[in-house]
């Protein structure tokens, strides 16, 4: 295995008769930010809980480096719960200093680093403040720079985009990408697909304790269906019904949107739309992911 | 990327731990009002007690024409007898008897100090009546004396040097009821130290749990490291207090006059202060495990019940057991290890409590400390992660 790649081995947990991870394996390779999606009670959180050592796993392990995560390794990790995970009653910049130093960092350096993610993160004037006086968005950015504040070498996120307005979702990704591009594994998980999508180098989608699917979003969009747009105006009613793995998904005016069957030829389609006279339109559309993830969860209940 | 393995040690870990409740809890408002009114209280207390013991002991006696020739006699009778006496001479006797009937002055004297005549309110006491009664039958026995030729200096001197003496067949307690006072206060102050700091423990434990703070601090402390950290954190700020209020109350007490035993208030003071530690730590984590079984401050209450009830009974046998610190009951209950922290102290104070039964119960009090820490973490380490409903108690001592 790669070096510096946070791995998930076959982890299995249940919780008296409920199972809420079934042999559930991916990795995270460094530099890479995973995205990891899946409805509620999927299983996501107690997957990141193990990968803590929060919660014990029944059977499986986790490894980073090539060696299995163990207690000291783990001050490494910057971790980042869904709900909360800072004292109310705390200031920001004590609050952060002395998570860096139960992390390992020694007095001077946790203030410097402290003081940095403040400042990156725009929390400066909030500093002395006690964290429930903070809004939600400003809440949730000293829940990130408490995750980073000692430099960790891997990073895991729960549902870290919930509740941030455009702005503070910006900041958030602009970091996340910035800590990747450092070499370190980034995996978070959301509801936010498009964000998702538009962010993360691999995704994973997990539904009801297993994993359904993972891998780029390329790789998992490249077996599904692909749609196109073809405007040909002198084009007849039900010109490309015909045609071998399309199937029509609707015709409006002149345009007219297909849907072409897993390994079915784009050119072909091009070549009798062009047969009819001239082409104004030709589009290829990726089904998004949350077309993808919708079909996953649904196959996945039909089984 | 740095790389490097940065794990915590250990102690450093607890060390960390502590030093935040420390210092979260030592600047807070609560812990300031808190010592502050229970000091005020104290305070005010004294003020008054000396107020009361100064009025009723100080008599205020004004002199006036001959009976000015007294006034040495009369101090050096006083402080014979211990009495508190303060003499003011007084210009003319009816401007004596209007301060006596104004309160200003309680008896004023008169007359040849032969034939002395004394003015008060209602009515002269006793231990004065006879200190001026002998200043007079001095004053005739001078004048005979020298009738018959003697020198009265040289008589009294020889009649002054008769004197009684005294075989004491026990050892003189001074002060009985201040012991008792002593004792509690010393009550009183460890049964709300150990219950209102053990409180802060639990509350602190589900602060951290319903925040999921825990789970942060979990993923790079041990809980172990964690639990002993806030309880010694907290223990020390409860040390604190006590030895700040302690010392305080003893300097005024001892300044304003109300305690005149300050050697047996100092041992109380220290034995109460070891007594703390050990009933802090015992309840502590009991406290905690308590604690871990919620994740709502709303729930606390109902888990910390059975544990406040027992404080409470040890606080409430603790007025009889000081009452009667020799009775067979107040020997059994101060050597309970549940309750000795809070009833061995005041039987301390009291001066009934022999070497070997503190020993036994120290030994006691450390055995159940080491059981019930035992307990305490397991519960603790089991349901603090739980989130959601209340842990029942099986459970989480299954693991």
């Amino acid at each position: 295995m790669l070096d510096r790649t946070l791995v998930l081995d076959r982890l299995s947990k249940r919780f008296g008769e409920v199972v809420a991870l079934d042999a559930v394996s991916f990795d995270v390779r460094p530099g890479e930010l995973f995205g990891f999606v899946g409805s509620n009670g999927a299983g996501k959180t107690t997957a990141m809980r193990i990968v803590l050592g929060v919660l014990a796993a029944d059977s499986g392990e986790v490894r980073f480096d090539g060696r299995p995560v163990t207690y000291e390794m783990r001050t490494r990790i910057g971790y980042m719960p869904e709900e909360r995970g800072l004292y109310p009653k705390m200031k920001v910049l004590d609050q952060l200093v002395y998570l860096a130093q139960l992390h390992g960092l020694a007095p001077n350096e946790a203030h410097r680093s402290a003081e940095t993610w403040i400042a990156r993160l725009g929390l400066a004037e909030r500093r002395h403040d006690e964290v429930q006086k903070l809004s939600l968005g400003n809440q949730q950015r000293v829940q990130l720079a408490a995750a980073l504040v000692h430099d960790p070498d891997v990073l895991v996120l729960d549902e870290p985009f919930s509740g941030l307005d455009p702005i503070a979702v910006d900041v958030m990704s602009q970091v996340l990408r910035e800590k990747a591009a450092t070499g370190v594994p980034v995996v978070f998980s959301s509801h936010q697909l498009d964000l998702v999508e538009r962010l993360c180098d691999r995704v994973g989608i997990i539904r009801s304790g297993r994993m359904v699917a993972a891998g780029t979003v390329d790789e998992l969009t490249e077996g599904a269906a692909t749609q196109l747009t073809v405007t040909a105006p002198q084009a007849p009613p039900g010109w490309a019904a015909a045609l071998p793995g399309v199937h029509v998904v609707s015709e409006n005016g002149t345009s007219t949107v297909v849907e072409l069957s897993p390994g079915a030829d784009d050119q072909t389609v091009l070549e009798a739309a062009l047969a009819t006279g001239p082409v104004r339109e030709f589009t290829r559309r990726r089904p998004p992911l949350t077309e993808l993830f919708r079909n996953a969860v649904t196959q996945g209940s039909e089984q | 990327m740095n790389g490097n393995q940065r794990s915590v040690p250990p102690a450093t870990a607890v060390r960390l731990v502590a030093q935040r409740e420390l210092n979260t809890r030592l600047r807070t408002r609560g812990f300031v009002v808190g010592t502050l009114v229970i000091l005020a209280v104290m305070v005010g207390y004294l003020l008054l007690q000396a107020n009361l013991f100064n009025r009723e002991n100080t008599t205020t006696v004004g002199l006036t024409g001959q009976a000015a020739a007294i006034a040495e006699p009369l101090r050096a009778g006083a402080g014979q007898v211990g009495m508190e006496l303060q003499v003011e001479r007084v210009p003319s006797a009816a401007q004596g008897s209007a301060q006596v009937s104004e309160g200003e002055l309680d008896v004023l004297v008169a007359g040849s100090p032969a034939n002395l005549r004394v003015t008060v309110e209602s009515e002269l006491d006793a231990p004065l009546r006879a200190l001026l009664n002998g200043i007079s039958r001095q004053e005739v026995l001078d004048a005979k004396l020298v009738e018959a030729g003697q020198v009265p200096a040289e008589v009294m001197s020889e009649v002054n040097a008769a004197r009684v003496q005294v075989s004491t067949l026990e050892q003189p307690d001074p002060a009985p009821g201040q012991r008792t006072v002593v004792a509690l206060v010393m009550l009183f102050l460890l049964y709300m130290g150990i219950t209102s700091y053990g409180s802060l423990v639990a509350q602190g434990i589900v602060e951290e749990k319903s925040s999921r703070v825990v789970e942060i601090l979990l993923s790079t402390v041990r809980p172990w490291h964690l639990l002993l950290g806030k309880v010694i954190g907290l223990g020390l700020v409860g040390l604190t207090q006590l030895f700040i209020i302690g010392v305080a109350g003893l300097a005024m007490a001892s300044a304003t006059g109300v305690l005149t035993i300050t050697g047996v208030a100092t041992t109380t003071l220290l034995w109460g202060l070891l007594w703390y530690i050990l009933g802090f730590f015992l309840y502590a984590t009991v406290f905690a495990a308590a604690g871990s079984l919620v994740s709502r401050q709303e729930d606390m209450q109902a888990v910390l019940t059975p544990v406040t009830i027992v404080l409470l009974i040890g606080f409430i046998t603790g007025f009889t057991v000081i009452q009667e610190p020799d009775g067979t009951l107040a020997v059994v209950l101060s050597l309970v290890p549940l309750l000795s922290p809070i009833l061995m102290p005041g039987r301390i104070a009291t001066g009934a409590a022999g070497g070997l039964e503190i020993a036994v119960a120290l030994v006691l009090t450390l055995a159940a400390i080491t059981a019930l820490t035992w307990l305490g973490g397991r519960v603790y380490r089991a349901a603090v992660l739980r989130t959601g409903s209340r842990v029942r108690l099986t459970d989480a001592l299954r693991g």
